[in-house]
């Protein structure tokens, strides 16, 4: 029924009104005649009308009715999303209207994005700051296909984002030419390898329970991305109830999986039997909450904690916090949400062996391995993001945070009193253990301190000097400096630190760096970017959208003139293979450097309305610079240091 | 079974060219330098040698000169070999005599931004 209406829309737009009450077979050769007609056509019966006669009564729109898009706007506003960034489509235009004038563009509130990887990208950092989703809308086949990459980044670290893609289903009504080539049959199928769920809603009332549920499957952890298509006719025509008044389903939020009660008692008493056990965690801290409870855990143990930091998981400056060298002492081991356990116990060697590298356990034998994990509810066979196999001794599918108060209070049962003082003796040791690899992380860092190009390890703390006395949140993993924010700054708060991209898509860093900037924005926070260059080019639009929409943040660009990693990849294979690597006029293998001619960055960013300031190789210049812009930042305007730095 | 055979012998071979050590004496830290950029060193341990999360700090003090020859000639780990065909014995002495030019770096406590 729906598309008898929408026919009837389309007829009127198309200005073929006139070939209603003949025969069938003079209609078709009308229509054959309509579409040879030539670019100006003779006025519709509509058109001549109003041309010719007395205005009659104004209808209340073309469409008779109230758009069917308008509805979608009051579904999402039930589902209080703050903002939709986006860049925009006619396969969406409908529901693009409604939510800026009907919808009063608040909640959400339009974002005008330059890429739509982009815009998955800002509602991937904008969670892992507000712990909500953001929802952004695309062409369904080209704007689709720009967004797969971020998709996949978000579906590998566990983020919920709703992409609502635009498609023109009916292939007899839709208009030809371009909304054609961007629609298809099934646009799902571009995602639906790395989203939890997807859907095609054919009626306003499937739309509305589709989005409820999109919206429940994408929080419920394991987090994940979902897509909804959405046809451009179900945006256009209007609501039509059919006798049953449209309704909006309430969103209840589903209670997280928790690990098996059995398996918890019996991870605790390993556990609490172990004369050196270790947690590491990756994605353990969902929330804030997620840190105080491995706090509590660890130090009824007093067992060293591992953070992977895929999230703040573990407060930097607890004497708990140990290096990843840790897990060869350990007699159990409690994964904790682990992309990669097995990486986490082995180590792989890229020395060329066999053409494939070499495997070394990093344990001991007789190690006894607990995972808890949600990832287990949540794999598919394309994508390979779930790891090498590894057999583990207990092995729970659930949400690590949501079991750990139940694994705490099993394991205070299960430690006889005649452990204790063993256990509070792990204490001493770790103490002296963590301040001896603290001194030694710092002279690590004082290696190169006055270098030109600039060294990592300076470019890192002279930007935390530049805002250690504000409420600071680093909102970008992409710099490769060596790890040196999570080495040196105090990262003790879960918005510290976002970590990273989740499938080590490049392009991530930039984009992600704005939504998280967003959220911190409206909680009054200075968001910190250090910004690699390579990861900056592939979409510097966003530097706009940051500026367009007043998103301040300090972006420090770790600027090594290169697609480093590349760089070193070509040049290992090169020696593998006893050849001397081409480096062509550039000072690394061809087709890896970013020099001859360099990038001016600050150029860039100034082009985009951010004030900015480089290149700086004089690490003297630095802390000037960092005064100044922090200023700027502190002021509502972004700011960009193009830093020129050492490669790693 | 193999690569572990192949650690014992460049295990051994470094430690008995560490017994046999000798300076670099023809050796040109000014070369060294370029040579160093433009074989690539620089890219996983840095312009001065300092290291890092993708290589392994190389100055100051550099291993003595024969046990570097033996390490950078044959290592089997995640450092790359370079044999000699695509770096000269000249070449190698010159990047030791640069690493080995490189002065010490400051105790962390004497900087500020290290020493809290």
């Amino acid at each position: 029924m729906a598309r008898k209406d929408r026919r009837r829309f389309l007829t009127g737009v198309l200005a073929t009104g006139a070939a209603t009450a003949v025969a069938p077979a003079v209609r078709a050769q009308e229509m054959e005649a309509a579409q040879r007609a030539p670019s100006a056509l003779p006025p519709t019966t509509q058109v001549a009308a109003l041309e010719t006669q007395t205005p009659g009564e104004t209808p209340t729109n073309r469409i008779g009715g109230v758009p069917g898009s308008d509805f979608m706007v009051d579904v999402l506003k039930t589902l209080n999303i703050k903002y939709c960034p986006a860049n925009c489509a006619s396969s969406y235009r409908g529901i693009h209207e409604s939510l800026i004038d009907y919808g009063g563009n608040k909640m959400p509130e339009f974002l005008t994005c330059m890429h739509e990887e982009s815009a998955v990208a800002m509602g991937h950092g904008y969670f892992k700051v507000a712990g909500k989703p953001l929802m952004t809308l695309c062409h369904g086949t080209v704007g689709l296909q720009h967004a797969t990459m971020g998709i996949y980044n978000a579906w590998c670290d566990r983020v919920p984002v709703i992409v609502i893609g635009g498609n023109d289903l009916d292939a007899a009504h839709r208009p030809p030419g371009v909304p054609t080539f961007h629609a298809a049959q099934d646009i799902g199928l571009l995602v639906r390898d790395y989203t939890k769920w997807d859907d095609t809603p054919v009626s306003l009332q499937h739309f509305a329970q589709s989005m409820v549920r999109a919206y429940k499957i994408a929080m419920t952890p394991p987090y994940g991305p979902v897509l909804i298509s959405l046809d451009a006719g179900l945006q256009q025509e209007a609501i039509r109830e059919h006798g049953q008044k449209l309704y909006i389903p309430k969103y209840v939020p589903t209670s997280p999986p928790q690990g098996d009660s059995g398996a918890v008692k019996e991870a605790a008493r390993l556990l609490a039997a172990a004369d050196n056990p270790v947690i590491v965690a990756d994605r353990a801290a969902r929330t804030p909450n997620g840190i105080k409870l491995l706090v509590q855990l660890a130090e009824l143990l007093q067992a060293r904690v591992i953070d992977q930091g895929s999230r703040v998981n573990f407060p930097k400056t607890h004497y708990l916090s140990a290096p990843a060298t840790q897990v060869a002492s350990a007699d159990v081991i409690l994964g904790l949400e682990l992309s990669d356990f097995w990486g986490t116990v082995n180590n792989w060697t890229d020395n060329g062996d066999n053409g494939v590298g070499e495997n070394q356990p990093r344990i001991k034998p007789g190690t006894k391995l607990i995972s808890i994990s949600g990832a287990e509810l949540l794999t598919k066979s394309n994508f390979q993001d779930f790891q090498r196999f590894l057999s583990v001794d207990i092995s729970m599918a659930g949400d690590a945070e949501s079991t750990l108060p139940a694994l705490i209070e099993a394991v205070r049962s299960a430690i006889p009193n005649s452990r204790k003082d063993a256990i509070a003796q792990r204490a001493q040791a770790a103490r002296k253990a963590y301040a001896e690899q603290e001194g030694r992380t710092k002279q690590a860092a004082a290696l190169g301190w006055d270098a030109s190009p600039i060294s990592t390890a300076r470019l890192v703390m002279e930007t935390y000097n530049a805002v250690k006395g504000l409420d600071w949140s680093i909102v970008s993993q992409s710099g490769n400096v060596s790890n040196w924010q999570n080495r040196l700054w105090p990262l003790t708060e879960h918005h510290h630190w976002i970590g990273r991209s989740g499938g080590f898509g490049v392009g991530y860093g930039a984009p992600a760096s704005v939504g998280a900037a967003l959220a911190n924005r409206d909680l009054g926070r200075i968001s910190v970017n250090i910004q690699a260059d390579g990861d900056l080019m592939y979409a510097p639009g966003v530097l706009w959208t940051a500026a367009k929409h007043k998103i301040p943040q300090l972006a420090v660009m770790h600027n090594n003139r290169g697609y480093h990693q590349e760089v070193m990849h070509v040049q290992r294979l090169a020696n593998f293979r006893n050849r001397k690597s081409n480096y062509g006029a550039d000072d690394g293998p061809v087709g890896t450097r970013i020099e001859n001619p360099d990038i001016e960055y600050h150029k860039l960013a100034e082009s985009m309305g951010w004030w900015a300031k480089g290149p700086i190789k004089d690490p003297a210049q630095l802390a000037p610079a960092l005064r100044e812009a922090v200023k700027i930042v502190q002021a509502g305007t972004p700011a960009l240091l193009n830093v020129w730095t050492q490669p790693r | 079974m193999a690569t572990s055979m192949r650690y014992v012998i460049l295990a051994a071979a470094t430690i008995l060219a560490g017994f046999m050590s000798r300076p670099a004496a023809a050796a040109d830290a000014a070369k060294g330098k370029l040579a160093f950029e433009r074989n690539g060193c620089w890219q996983c341990h840095g312009y001065i040698g300092q290291g890092g999360a993708a290589g392994k700090t190389l100055a100051p003090k550099p291993m003595p000169f024969e046990a570097f020859n033996v390490f950078v000639r044959n290592s089997n780990g995640q450092m790359p070999p370079y044999p000699k065909q695509i770096l000269s014995d000249a070449d190698l002495a010159d990047i030791h005599a640069y690493l080995s030019s490189i002065p010490a770096p400051k105790d962390y406590k004497s900087i500020p931004l290290l020493s809290r």
